[in-house]
């Protein structure tokens, strides 16, 4: 994870048109997301969106100022830094023939991954966790053969009894 | 029987005569006919328009000059998409405007429907907010809520569109007065813990200056801002949109800062120790170079919106909340401060570098507006376009009471002038409203002159024609070695018989000795609008100017003999 990402947590209106209001102020001022997670919460008219991006500081700071604005955006907070707990989730395809499984499964159940699709020649490992385990799992499974890698984007939850 | 149910259309004109809407402006086509068919019955009058973007100035304008919203009624497509320019002028600038849109029917949302232009998804970065109705019973609630949006915290334009079928479905849903907008956040009441520390950094500034913006204009916070002047005893400069809030003649005022400000403005900004905005958003025309920009100084912002806080640059203090509600609580614990040489050295720059123009060879501008000024003793309305005209009105005619100047600041948007004129008429009636304009941005509206002479407002429009596009000829004569590209304005109308054409009253100023005379003739014309066409010197700058990002040490006050390097910042 590179210095200058950022975790952005957003609790918006859930209603159509949303996203395009909060992509646009990232986009205006050229800033990539990088990965960006949407759920509703529940209960409520609201949704909770989790945005991670990267990219200097001071420009990050005028999004989550104009995010505040944004009249559909409740709350924006950025967490870089904060105690939360970010989790995200990959699903990996991986080539493997029988010679190759039993490292692969090796692998899984190091890092407490499930096996979500068994296949002659490939399989389907499911990962939960923190950004660096993932990566980690990634660069592991690489030599062996990643046919098709979809990881989920970050979501994020305040420690302790604080809502996020 | 029971009554007949209102369509939405209906109620939705129910709803602006309840926001005490008096004026909306329009232009109508086929998806915006219900509305039009509403306001038929209504007692809020129509301003029939010539183009939809002249509409959106009006209300600007109107909105600029009273405080109350501007209303426009469009319809779809096109219609909607010339309102555009207007959105993003108001919205730069913090002008309350709503904008009412016809759309197709629902159900042909996204099929290329003829006259279908997805208005809302095109505007998303020019509004401070936007509604697609779906529902008629949402109609109430979606007004209230515009209104309320458009004219409280930093005001700005929002939109709403309106399909067909919407609009000319019954509504059963009743008035509200209440709004539900938990994202929506208004700034509390200063933090008497900020405001302490605010007057503790003034009581030790030797060399303060009061930096007054649009957001003094808007918060209508003039009145305290000169009794903290004067209990400082401080000067005070304003911004281009700060006109106006503070009296220009007042002796403590030393005019307009930045680019194009006074250069006793300029030099107090330069050489102070403490720096205030008051609703002023350091834009790029003030501060020039910014590592430069009062580098020495303490710099406090005052300012409604939490987003302009370190936008621009890192103030050493930064007051959220409505520029009259600080400065009034601020001035019982400030006290008068030793600035008797500092008020003296400011006096002395406006001595030594007054605002100047040659006095021969040929009728000028800065002369023409220099009589405006003597004539209307700042008790006028002045609404200007965008360029050298404007530069010169903002240096030559001085504001003396709270919205009445009216300049497209942060758009920059040609044409703006003339009709935001017709709409401060409007909500002014029987005040005489200057418009003062170039010989291209009034070409960009002049459509308009049907809209004035129909309202028989008494607009004048000042036509500051010099035959080219004076602001891009002077960089281009400055840094691009008088290499005039695209600013001829060659084949221009004889504007006054294009007045006398609409019906208008027309008169020309060719030499210097007529422009008293012609001046007040036309000030006295209250018997609807009237056109000056003043032909002034073709090449002509607009002095004191710091070049775009320079610091202000590379101010100059005259035509340097050599060669200027090219601008870093920004047009």
């Amino acid at each position: 994870m590179s210095a200058n990402t950022h975790t952005i947590s957003l609790l918006v209106a859930n209603k159509p048109g949303v996203l395009v209001r909060v992509s646009l102020v990232f986009a205006r001022r050229s800033y990539n997301i990088e990965s960006l997670v949407v759920s509703p919460v529940t209960g409520s008219n609201f949704s909770r969106m989790t945005i991670t991006c990267s990219g200097d500081p001071s420009t990050l700071d005028q999004i989550v100022g104009q995010l505040g604005k944004l009249v559909d955006v409740v709350q924006a907070i950025d967490h870089t830094g904060g105690t939360v707990i970010e989790k995200e989730m990959a699903l990996i395809k991986v080539r493997c023939s029988v010679p190759d499984r039993t490292q692969v499964l090796q692998i899984c159940e190091h890092f407490k991954g499930q096996t979500v699709d068994f296949g002659g020649e490939s399989l389907v490992l499911q990962f939960a966790g923190g950004t660096d385990k993932l990566d980690a799992i990634i660069g592991l499974l690489r030599p062996l053969g990643i046919v098709e890698l979809v990881r989920s984007g970050k979501i994020l939850m305040a420690r302790g009894i604080d809502v996020t | 029987m029971e009554p007949k149910t209102p369509t939405a259309a209906e109620v939705l004109i129910q709803c602006l005569q309840r926001e005490g809407v008096e004026y909306v402006f329009g232009y109508p086509g086929g998806n915006a006919i219900p509305l039009f068919d509403a306001l038929y019955d209504a007692k809020i009058k129509l301003v029939l328009v010539r183009h939809e973007q002249g509409a959106t100035h009006m209300a600007d304008g109107y909105a600029r000059a009273t405080g109350k919203p501007g209303v426009v009624v469009v319809t779809s497509g096109p219609g909607a998409t010339n309102t555009v320019t207007g959105i993003f002028t108001a919205q730069m600038d913090s002008v309350p405007l709503v904008v009412l849109c016809g759309q197709t029917i629902s159900p042909m949302l996204g099929k290329d429907a003829f006259q279908e232009a997805d208005v809302t998804g095109i505007t998303y970065q020019v509004v401070k907010h936007s509604y697609l109705v779906k529902s008629p019973d949402d109609v109430p609630r979606v007004m209230r809520e515009a209104f309320h949006i458009a004219t409280t915290g930093r005001p700005g334009p929002v939109l709403v569109d309106l399909p067909k079928d919407v609009t000319s479905a019954p509504c059963k849903a009743k008035y509200t007065s209440e709004v539900d907008l938990p994202g929506y956040h208004l700034p509390k009441d200063p933090e008497p813990e900020d405001l302490k520390l605010l007057a503790q950094l003034l009581s030790r500034a030797k060399k303060p200056v009061l930096y007054v913006g649009n957001g003094a204009v808007i918060s209508n916070a003039g009145k305290a801002i000169t009794l903290l002047a004067e209990k400082l005893n401080a000067p005070v400069v304003n911004s281009l949109l700060g006109k106006g809030a503070v009296p220009e003649d007042h002796p403590l005022h030393l005019g307009m800062l930045g680019m194009h400000g006074t250069a006793y403005a300029n030099k107090a900004v330069m050489n102070c120790d403490l720096i205030i905005s008051i609703g002023a958003r350091w834009d790029d025309r003030i501060v020039g170079k910014l590592s430069e920009f009062c580098a020495e100084a303490v710099k406090i912002h005052i300012d409604v919106d939490p987003a302009e806080n370190g936008k621009i640059l890192q103030p050493d203090l930064f007051v959220c909340g409505d520029a009259r509600a600080v400065i009034e609580e601020l001035l019982p614990f400030v006290h008068k401060l030793d600035t008797a040489d500092w008020i003296k050295q400011c006096q002395a720059w406006r001595k030594q570098y007054p605002l100047r123009y040659p006095k021969q060879g040929g009728l000028r501008a800065q002369h023409v507006l220099e009589e405006l000024d003597r004539l209307t003793r700042g008790k006028a309305i002045l609404t200007t376009d965008v360029g050298q005209h404007q530069m010169w009105a903002a240096q030559f005619c001085r504001s003396t009471f709270n919205r009445s100047w009216l300049s497209s600041g942060g758009a920059g948007t040609m044409g703006y002038g003339f009709p935001a004129a017709i709409g401060a008429a409007i909500g002014n009636p029987g005040k005489p409203v200057w418009a003062i304009v170039g010989d291209g941005g009034f070409q960009m509206t002049l459509c308009e002159m049907a809209t004035a002479m129909l309202q028989k407002v008494p607009v004048k429009i000042l036509i500051i024609n010099n035959r080219y596009l004076g602001m891009v000829r002077q960089w281009q004569e400055l840094f691009f070695d008088n290499r005039y590209s695209g600013v001829d304005m060659e084949g221009s109308p004889d504007f006054v018989k294009l007045a006398e054409a609409y019906g208008m009253k027309g008169f020309h100023i060719r030499r210097s000795g007529d422009v008293r005379r012609v001046l007040k003739a036309a000030n006295d014309y209250m018997d609807g609008p009237c056109l000056i066409d003043a032909e002034v010197v073709k090449e002509d700058n607009v002095f004191p100017m710091i070049p775009a990002g320079a610091a202000y040490g590379a101010m100059i006050v005259e035509k340097p003999k050599q060669k200027l390097e090219k601008p870093v910042g920004g047009t």
